[in-house]
């Protein structure tokens, strides 16, 4: 910035639109995270646990059993309203050893004459226990269908990670609320 | 685009080719100038402050006393003019939400922020850096007439449906549920249109004011010589840049969710409606220091310009702005602290916010810093400057108080949220920009305005606004929540000052007009500089109004110190 000669406009203008053409990179790049927000937002409530995001484990997992720890799961069922399905959990509570493979079973009816499909969301409260909630098997991971009138029993195959036992956070976490709410999905699969 | 042999001598004679102005409509509609560009942007501003004013009338008759007094009535009227049924009470409701809906939305996108960077903005920077005109004359002029499609959307959206009565009824944050499967109608679809256009028209300007900063200055005007209110613009520019595409994003989405069946927020499909608040905030956090930054700038030009000293800790004040800037992208979930967050980001959130009450408390007092000794005098600019401050502290201080996650709980969406951000932007934001008309209205016209209505202006807005605003702490310490158009009788006579407080205000807005319109038939000749030896920036060194084309022969600054 020390010349004392201007530039020549033919060279300002040409930095000119260097420096518009940066600035909208910068603005479509922030348009794009934008957009992107979406999956990484799932990525790090999933990887976190954020807002009771509950983890999921492969079926061969091994978990360390923390003998004498123990904690109390309490079910919790919605579905949306106008949904014909009936939703309970077989059992309202378990009490669980911290680290042992537990299954619950969810009970769902259709109550109506026409086949409805639905998929299931789900998380635990409180928030902080989501990171150790860790499902091996979960009817919420697929969609479902139910013939009128029809019953299904679904279980839930879970454990509850023994590091919890460590975690200042929940050092008062007594019970974990599970909680799922079912959505009916449209026959072309779209979300209604 | 310009000559640059020309020397200083022959200066005056280019005065005489550089005054020669378009035709009326070549000139207004088609403009590529940026001091018309600029007054284009104020007169904008100003109606639309006219209008969304009027809307809070509105607010202040309604909440005068307990119970619905004309709610029902305006909806009736509304939905006469539509040839619909009267309205029910519902839909009266209904009313009060587009009602609030629309103030917020004027207030923020037609009225501050066309005013305080569009206005000031395209009028100032660059003759404060001593360039001939902005890098992108065609784009500004893009930038302007966005906005008026924009606005007449938004204005439009009250009158067609917008779920369970006329108009946009989600609030300003537009928020999902509500804004998507809550809201059917074209209303919402209208007023986020609009904002997708007034957000377009905002960035091509913030990208006209990077490149203007960086590539037009005048040979000796370093980045650290520039004044701070071109320093205050620049960091807005970047919060603009960087923000609103992250909101054209978002409500992008909510379009597509409400029209085109996609799930981004909608738990039903596997969305999250919090997803939009988290986007939201990301952008309406830094929208708040987009609005108050330029008023920074403006101040400390007024408050050096009245002392007649230099900005007390020049690098100091540019760097806080820098920083508020940037802090200000990392504390966007304050607003969403009773969204189910655990302890420790509410923890984090509310120690981020707190602070940029250090950069903001830098500012603060290198401004007292500077009167500090100063050779001070109380003129119209000068007043509105200190009530800023004044003013300004007492938001901050309150917003201390919300920033904390834990006290938030019981205050989120209570009066005495609406009193605080009331007290930043409509007693700060709005008294800057009344501190920079009075400043700068010698030089945009040519004409003093009126010394005693000015002063007469300012102690009766400042009384009016602050009856206005500050029971409101009182109303939600005690409980009063947010946008409802009734309360219980307890909160009357608060509710009561309040709504005399507007009144008051109204009139002071009266004098205001009365000021502008006297001054601009009958004022006295402006000198180039007005303000004596304290009015130390370029635009001081033209003559009043400046010549339609400035620098054709760019000036040198020299190396003394000069901000």
């Amino acid at each position: 910035m020390m010349a004392t000669l201007p530039p020549s406009p033919f060279d300002r203008d040409r930095r000119n639109r260097r420096t518009m053409a940066a600035m909208f990179v910068v603005g479509l790049a922030m348009l794009a995270l934008g957009f992107a927000s979406v999956p990484l937002y799932r990525i790090f409530c999933e990887q976190t646990g954020f807002g009771g995001t509950t983890q999921r484990a492969a079926a061969d997992v091994q978990v360390r059993e923390a003998t004498g720890h123990s904690m109390s799961i309490r079910f919790d069922s919605n579905v949306q309203p106008g949904m014909p399905w009936q939703f309970h959990p077989e059992q309202p509570t378990q009490t669980v050893t911290v680290g042992a493979r537990s299954m619950a079973i969810f009970i769902a009816k259709n109550m109506s004459d026409k086949p409805v499909s639905g998929t299931a969301s789900f998380n635990v409260t409180p928030t902080q226990a989501g990171a150790y909630f860790t499902k091996i098997q979960c009817f919420c991971f697929t969609q479902q269908t139910l013939q009128p009138g029809q019953e299904v029993r679904m279980p839930v195959l879970y454990y509850v990670d023994p590091k919890i036992i460590d975690d200042p956070d929940n050092k008062d976490t007594q019970q974990i609320t599970l909680s799922y709410t079912f959505y009916p999905v449209e026959q072309d699969g779209k979300a209604s | 685009m310009t000559t640059i042999t020309a020397d200083h001598a022959h200066d005056h004679a280019h005065d005489h080719d550089a005054d020669h102005k378009p035709a009326f409509f070549q000139r207004w509609f088609m403009s590529t100038n940026h001091k018309d560009i600029g007054t284009l942007y104020l007169i904008f501003a100003i109606f639309a402050g006219v209008v969304g004013g009027a809307i809070s009338g509105l607010m202040r008759v309604e909440l005068a006393q307990p119970g619905i007094q004309y709610l029902q009535g305006w909806a009736n009227i509304q939905h006469s003019l539509m040839g619909a049924e009267p309205a029910s009470l519902d839909q009266a409701y209904h009313l009060w939400n587009a009602l609030i809906t629309a103030h917020g939305l004027i207030m923020v996108f037609f009225m501050v922020m066309p005013a305080i960077i569009g206005g000031f903005g395209n009028w100032f920077v660059p003759i404060m850096i001593g360039a001939p005109d902005m890098a992108f004359p065609r784009m500004n002029n893009i930038s302007f007439w966005l906005l008026i499609p924009a606005f007449l959307l938004l204005l439009g959206s009250a009158f067609v449906p917008g779920g369970t009565g006329y108009g946009a009824g989600t609030g300003w944050t537009v928020y999902a549920p509500l804004s998507t499967s809550g809201s059917a109608g074209p209303a919402v679809d209208m007023a986020i249109l609009s904002l997708h256009i007034a957000g377009a028209g905002s960035i091509l300007g913030a990208v006209n004011f990077i490149t203007t900063i960086f590539n037009m200055r005048a040979p000796g005007m370093t980045l650290h010589k520039m004044p701070l209110f071109v320093w205050s613009v620049l960091v807005t520019a970047f919060l603009l840049l960087l923000a609103l595409p992250v909101l054209a994003a978002a409500i992008t989405m909510l379009l597509t969710d409400r029209n085109f069946g996609t799930t981004f927020y909608d738990a039903a499909g596997g969305g999250d409606p919090e997803l939009y608040q988290h986007l939201f905030w990301f952008f309406g956090h830094p929208e708040v220091y987009i609005m108050i930054l330029p008023g920074f700038g403006i101040v400390s030009q007024i408050v050096s310009t009245f002392s007649r000293k230099p900005v007390f800790g020049y690098l100091g004040m540019a760097y806080a702005m820098v920083a508020i800037g940037v802090v200000g992208f990392v504390v966007w979930a304050h607003h969403m602290f009773t969204t189910g967050m655990s302890v420790n980001v509410k923890m984090y959130f509310t120690a981020a916010t707190m602070v940029i009450a250090v950069p903001t408390g830098i500012k603060i007092f290198s401004w007292i810093a500077t009167m500090w000794g100063g050779s001070m005098s109380f003129k119209t600019p000068m007043v509105w400057a200190l009530g800023f401050i004044f003013m300004f502290t007492v938001g901050g201080v309150t917003g201390v108080v919300l920033a904390n996650g834990g006290v938030d709980d019981v205050l989120h969406d209570t009066y005495y949220v609406v009193a605080h951000f009331h007290y930043v932007l409509s007693l700060g934001a709005v008294f800057s920009l009344f501190a920079g008309f009075y400043y700068w209205f010698p030089k945009m016209s040519g004409r003093m305005y009126n010394e005693f209505l000015g002063q007469l202006h300012f102690w009766v807005f400042f009384v009016g606004v602050n009856l206005l605003f500050f029971p409101m702490h009182f109303l939600g310490l005690s409980g009063m929540p947010r946008r409802y158009p009734d309360y219980p009788e307890a909160f009357a006579k608060w509710n009561g000052v309040a709504s005399l407080g507007y009144e008051i205000m109204a009139v002071g807005m009266v004098i205001f007009f009365i000021n502008v319109f006297w001054s601009l038939a009958a004022g006295r000749k402006a000198a180039g500089n007005p303000w004596g030896e304290g009015a130390t920036t370029l635009e001081w060194t033209l003559s009043s109004p400046p010549p339609f084309h400035q620098f054709e022969t760019l000036p040198v600054i020299e190396d003394a110190p000069h901000h």
